[in-house]
């Protein structure tokens, strides 16, 4: 157990404090303890601090980890990253508590005759290497599947992609980022043809309004929303909640505005028929920068295997797009979002105020949706028409949830159709791959493969015949569990899982290769706001437990592909970092050069001539805009953004009389994801031991379920045993139950439906339709 | 030995007066919240008496709005 609490005493006075700071927590939504962070420090230490970014979401806060004869004994906020500027929350302060857990994998494991055997690293990774050759000379090399994470580090997802794509030449590469970030991404691209958030964490301190679409920052980006309550306190700045549930951001709101689960897409189609009906569209900046077109509609769910969906756009006017938003006034939308025509027009009267600046933030609760890119597009359509984008304090803000979803995942590209840049499909980026990679142009396929939950469907059915995941827990994060857990226990699959602990999914695998936790090796992340954060080496990690990018290069080598992945043990970090840079050349997407990275806590891109770009596609702040604009969208070749026409069309489930309550899922700040980290950090553990079934009183009172009490909840994929909530941390609208997903010992996923946007491929989490009934 | 946890609200505009009163408590130990005024007090006692004068001296303190008792925990001496 951690130095500074092994005594049961301390221990207890730990629990005391983090009682009190969650009752804190409970009354001031954001609230942070700073001094907290000096607490653990022991009085005579003499302690090497080392600066890195934080393990956990996609904020990115700049940590200290001070560490003392090769151990790591305390952790504080960095006051020099502008991102957090010292403040951490209860996950940041606790993070290295983990590494030290009595279960913690420490060497390899193969399992040899239905039991798992230490093994010699080396042996280990030799087994892997055969067995992905054997599959792929017996079955072909779309038959072996990488499967990693918005978590990894830029160079783990960068060996990953090259060794799939570049050396063994199949697009099998997927990353759970596929169940948090897809909808943004393919958001941004078909609104703006280049992906990542336009805007900074800077606007904060500018914006007059914060409207958070289904986003409860308080508990899932804390730090953030610690800042946006100082600029509420400080300079009357007001923040709109606007969600299915009421949360902890509800509670530290000026305003909450509750809607029917899927209804977003119609309260902001309202939206936009005020702004165009009360006349205060931006005309001069929607005629020179914007164009308008629609896709296709009736799009599917995605609910059966081999699903596909190509959108076919198609460009109109402002006339029809004022047209087709006559469906949506604020009249009729209020009938069934249940939201008042008042408050749809108070919404509209913000964006509308050419006076007031207006950040809006989302994260799970829009991506999390059957019609995920539709509402990212219509987020940007409320910002497009007024013109209020890319200036500080005014601008459409998608927060990322892990913290190199945006640096690894999005810009490294660890999707089945994304490369370094650009992607498989377009051939002048399969050639600049091929050139930088040092592989034959042909090798690299122009046809994307899996999206995650098609991978897990092609593991199923047999398609896929080994698979190795790297920092990712999928049996519990993934939809649909109860049908993808059998699917991986199936011997027609090798499993491969490399990670810190055991978990669900290292429970079914046929190698565990012990993965180096976060400071036990060097590596880059990339924030929510295009911050790419370096850190070095701190601790050696135990026993031989070695970097996931390592592990990949050495499977690599004894594959045959030696030569494409000449780099060195001890340099590896900087050495595929320095070869990665080369894919981002340019005012567009120039990226740090390492010795400013090792300096700064973080840098964000596009850095051009020495200086980063915070607001992008504004020729005050970007040199990438062409000369003589001010504004310039230039991912799209005529550097107009797209207002895109999206209707609102109903969940792929929704409740009935067999199952009559939406189910939605999420997180707890106490609780990284799947918990597989935090539930080994006793203070969080404790303080949130078990998953739990939020109630509304009404409907807990109609089914006579007194708070506490064990609830079963089904749906028509499985069911799951938890204790009721009634009236604690969060209260769901009637009808409505709320589970977070991070016990696995409740696995809430089995219930949950694996429906995805067709554009994104990023499933829905967040409605599906369920029965409650005493366990 | 009890361990006991509160949350200390200081009167207006008195939250450092509250923490200094605090930390000069012999057994109190104290960590102020950064952006709200609202104080995490957590005291550790020899015995269910001394708990109660701490108790006593802390309710005196002039700069003290409101204490709100979070948790209790009683353990062996060591």
């Amino acid at each position: 157990m951690y130095n500074s609490i092994s005594s049961r005493r301390n221990f207890i006075k730990k629990m005391a404090q983090l009682s009190a700071m969650t009752a804190a927590a409970a009354m001031f939504p954001g609230i942070i303890f700073a001094s907290e962070q000096e607490e653990g420090i022991p009085n005579s230490a003499n302690l090497d601090w080392k600066k890195g970014p934080c393990r956990f979401c996609g904020v990115g806060c700049g940590i200290l980890v001070g560490t003392e004869n090769g151990k790591a004994v305390a952790v504080k906020g960095d006051p020099n990253c502008s991102v957090n500027k010292g403040l951490l929350c209860v996950k940041g302060y606790h993070q290295t508590m983990c590494i030290q857990s009595k279960d913690r994998l420490t060497h390899a494991l193969v399992k040899k005759n239905g039991r798992y055997v230490k093994t010699p690293l080396n042996e280990a990774l030799d087994i892997v290497a055969d067995k992905m050759k054997s599959t792929i000379e017996a079955h072909g090399k779309d038959a072996v599947a990488m499967y990693t994470s918005g978590q990894s580090t830029i160079p783990e997802g960068y060996v990953a992609s090259k060794l799939m794509k570049g050396a063994i030449g199949t697009n099998n590469l997927e990353c759970n980022a596929r169940l948090c970030m897809a909808s943004a991404v393919a958001g941004f691209l078909t609104t703006f043809g280049a992906d990542e958030p336009m805007g900074c964490y800077e606007d904060i301190d500018h914006a007059d309004y914060f409207i958070t679409w289904g986003n409860n920052m308080a508990e899932m980006h804390p730090v953030l929303f610690s800042r946006m309550l100082e600029q509420k306190t400080n300079r009357g700045a007001k923040i709109i909640d606007f969600a299915t549930r009421t949360s902890r951001s509800s509670t530290a709101s000026d305003k909450s505005i509750l809607f029917e689960p899927q209804t977003d897409l119609a309260v902001a189609n309202a939206i936009c028929y005020e702004i165009i009906n009360n006349g205060w569209v931006n005309k001069s900046f929607v005629e020179k920068h914007c164009n308008f077109s629609k896709g296709l509609t009736n799009m599917g769910y995605g609910t059966e295997d081999k699903y596909s969906f190509k959108d076919k756009p198609e460009k109109i006017d402002f006339e029809a797009f004022k047209t087709f938003l006559n469906d949506y006034t604020p009249e009729k939308v209020a009938k069934y979002s249940k939201v008042s025509a008042k408050d749809i027009k108070y919404l509209a009267s913000i964006y509308g105020d050419p006076n007031k600046k207006v950040v809006s933030y989302w994260c799970m609760g829009v991506n999390q949706h059957t019609r995920g890119t539709w509402m990212n597009n219509l987020i940007y359509n409320m910002h497009l028409l007024t013109g209020k984008i890319s200036q500080p304090g005014n601008g459409p803000f998608s927060l990322t949830g892990q913290p190199s979803a945006c640096g690894t995942a999005r810009e490294v590209g660890t999707f089945t159709h994304k490369l370094p840049k650009g992607v498989v499909m377009n051939e002048k980026h399969r050639r600049l791959a091929a050139k930088i990679w040092k592989v034959p142009y042909e090798r690299i396929p122009s046809k994307p493969t899996y999206h995650t939950t098609e991978m897990f469907r092609a593991v199923d059915r047999g398609d896929i015949k080994f698979i190795w995941t790297q920092v990712t827990n999928p049996l519990v994060s993934l939809p649909k569990t109860s049908r993808y857990r059998p699917a991986m226990e199936k011997d027609s699959c090798f499993v491969v899982v490399s990670d810190v602990f055991p978990t669900p999914t290292s429970d079914v695998a046929d190698v565990i290769l012990p993965a180096s936790w976060h400071i036990e090796k060097g590596g880059l992340y990339g924030n929510s706001e295009r911050r790419t954060q370096h850190w070095d080496k701190m601790v050696e990690g135990p026993g031989e437990t070695t970097p996931d990018a390592w592990m990949t290069i050495e499977v690599a080598k004894r594959m045959g592909y030696g030569d494409l992945f000449p780099y060195s043990e001890e340099n590896h970090v900087e050495e595929i970092y320095n070869e990665y840079r080369q894919f981002h050349e340019g005012a567009k997407h120039g990226m740090a050069p390492l010795e400013v990275l090792k300096k700064e806590s973080g840098v964000i891109w596009p850095y051009v001539d020495g200086k980063s770009t915070q607001w992008r596609f504004n020729a005050k702040y970007d040199p990438a805009c062409k000369e003589g604009s001010d504004f310039d969208f230039y991912g799209k070749p005529d550097g107009k953004a797209v207002i895109w026409q999206r209707p609102y069309e109903p969940a792929a489930e929704a409740p009935d009389a067999e199952y009559p309550f939406w189910l939605n899922t999420g997180r707890v700040i106490e609780h990284w994801h799947t918990g597989s980290m935090t539930r080994r950090i006793p203070v969080l553990h404790k303080a949130m031991p078990e998953a739990y079934i939020e109630f509304h009183p009404d409907d807990a009172k109609a089914l006579g379920i007194r708070d506490n009490e064990n609830v079963k909840v089904s749906s028509r994929r499985g069911s799951c045993v938890l204790p009721a909530s009634i009236n604690k941390r969060g209260l769901p609208t009637r009808g409505q139950v709320f589970v977070p997903f991070f016990d696995e010992n409740m696995m809430i996923n089995d219930v949950t439906l694996d429906a995805f946007c067709p554009i994104s491929k990023e499933p829905d989490f967040k409605k599906c339709a369920v029965k409650v009934e005493k366990a | 030995m009890p361990i006991k946890s509160y949350l200390a609200h200081p009167k207006k505009g008195e939250k450092q007066a509250l923490i200094n009163a605090l930390s000069e408590l012999n057994g109190c130990e104290v960590i102020p919240a950064t952006n709200q005024d609202v104080v995490v007090l957590v005291t550790e006692t020899l015995d269910d008496a001394s708990d109660v004068i701490l108790k006593e001296k802390i309710e005196h303190i002039n700069s003290l709005k409101l204490l709100a008792l979070v948790s209790g925990f009683n353990t062996p001496q060591n």
